[in-house]
């Protein structure tokens, strides 16, 4: 593992970091698309030892967080439908719907089970074919494989009470929505390691070539986020917008066409609504109609009343990079990480819970300490 | 919640499916939607019980010496890692 893990080695990131420190950009803007890199980013410290006129910002790259209360209603109304065991990813539980989270149903007797992982899901399908499984599937490219994986092996192994509610989303719709929205000035933007990891390096080349902005895709060790930053200031410099691919040793141009492919065997894309976005055309990823059987939207008939967020909540805001976290009235006050009001708290990578947990102890990489 | 992490392949088993080494803890994920193979002690990427992606160690190591260059670039020019210029 000793390849591996040099990339967590602090003490070289200081001479990255002088590297950074040196070059000549004027104020820039750095947004990141992936909640992952926004925990990372705020773990190794990253924001506090940047150069002043480096802004770092986030993106909507959390899924928990970019799920509109609607589909949260929807979550809640199948776990309480007879019969039914919602099973989902840990992430979803806490967070608040309109009226209650899948935590607060849970605890009122219904049956929300939390899994690892969708092979978990076709377990307690085999285990109970007396109940319906419904997977509550978020995610983003990433994400989807797993749960395209899921449907076919449902189907081969024959799995009749297994069905899908997919709330899943794709990154660029979501990327282009937030710079054509031109709320924000984006200078550079941290491309997302593991989504490319299945859509590849070269999905993400619309971002210099159309609107002529830098892209470094990187992993998520403190070294692979100083080689991005360093090679996106470097671009900026240069004044030569192009692609990076700073996280080859996981991302191949083309990425992992096999995953890809049995996404897109299982999927087709559709409009769909994002927290702080509304309706985004293409984003979202729904069952083709040749897996129809394994649709909970078709399975169950799940109509839900008009959803509402909570009226302090500035999630939407925060997602699409026009205010942070601080600016929130009940940031830390009624809102924390313990009884949180809306997603960004909930989620681990949300950035209301970066910045409630790391804002004020982030130095690990300060160089000279 | 994209966050995927490396294991090492310890038995490849029946399915599709793998025992592997995450951190010390053993647990059983899929091969499924890996593109190529996987063989018994490579580094995979793990997301939500799925490998996505074998580790490529070489292209690990030649990101390392990137780095080597840098230093020895900066030691040359007289700013020793760690003193702001
Ligand atoms: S601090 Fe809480 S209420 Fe404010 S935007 Fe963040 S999650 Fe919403």
């Amino acid at each position: 593992m000793s390849v591996l893990s040099a990339f967590r080695d602090s003490s070289r990131a200081r001479v990255i970091l002088e590297q950074i420190r040196r070059r000549d950009t004027g104020p820039v803007c750095i947004m990141e698309f992936c909640g992952g890199h926004t925990v990372a980013i705020f773990r190794s410290g990253l924001r506090s030892v940047m150069p002043e006129h480096v802004r770092m910002l986030s993106g909507p790259g959390c899924p928990v967080c970019v799920t509109s209360n609607a589909d949260l209603d929807r979550a809640v109304a199948l776990a309480k439908t007879p019969g039914v065991i919602l099973a989902t990813y840990g992430d979803m539980l806490r967070v608040p719907g309109s009226q209650e989270s899948l935590m607060q149903v849970k605890a009122r007797g219904f049956d929300v089970e939390v899994v690892y992982s969708t092979l978990d899901a076709l377990s307690l399908a085999e285990a109970r074919p007396d109940r319906e499984i419904v997977f509550f599937g978020i995610g983003f490219e990433t994400t989807a494989p797993a749960a395209a994986a899921a449907v076919l092996q449902a189907r081969t192994r024959g799995l009749r009470n297994f069905s899908l509610c997919s709330v899943m989303k794709l990154t660029i719709p979501g990327a282009k929505a937030l710079l054509g929205a031109g709320d924000v000035h984006v200078d550079a933007v941290i491309g997302p390691g593991h989504v490319a990891s299945i859509i590849g390096s070269d999905a993400w080349r619309f971002l210099p070539e159309d609107y002529g902005i830098p892209v470094a895709i990187s992993g998520f060790e403190t070294l692979d986020l100083l080689m991005a930053t360093d090679a996106l200031l470097r671009m900026i410099e240069e004044k030569s917008p192009d692609l990076v691919n700073a996280y080859s040793r996981i991302v191949r141009p083309e990425g992992n066409r096999k995953a890809w492919g049995m996404v897109e065997q299982v999927f087709d894309t559709r409009d769909t609504s994002w927290r702080g976005f509304g309706v985004l055309p293409d984003s979202g990823l729904a069952l083709r109609e040749s897996f129809s059987e394994f649709d909970a939207d078709i399975r169950f008939n799940i109509s839900i009343e008009e959803s509402a967020e909570h009226p302090a909540c500035r999630c939407g805001e925060v997602l699409r990079g026009v205010v942070t976290p601080l600016d929130c009235n009940v940031f830390g006050t009624s809102c924390t990480p313990e009884s949180p009001l809306g997603p960004c708290m909930v989620s681990s990578e949300g950035s209301c819970a970066a910045y409630y947990h790391y804002q004020r102890v982030s130095t690990a990489v300060h160089p000279g300490d | 919640m994209c966050l995927a992490v490396p294991a090492k392949v310890l038995e490849l088993r029946d399915n599709q499916m793998a025992l592997v080494d995450l951190n010390g803890t053993q647990r059983e994920i899929s091969l499924m939607v890996l593109d190529g193979e996987a063989a018994v002690g490579d580094f995979v990427l793990i997301h939500v019980g799925y490998a996505i992606e074998v580790i490529d160690e070489e292209e690990a190591q030649r990101t390392l010496q990137l780095f080597e260059e840098i230093e020895a670039f900066e030691n040359r020019t007289g700013n020793p890692p760690g003193t702001a210029s």
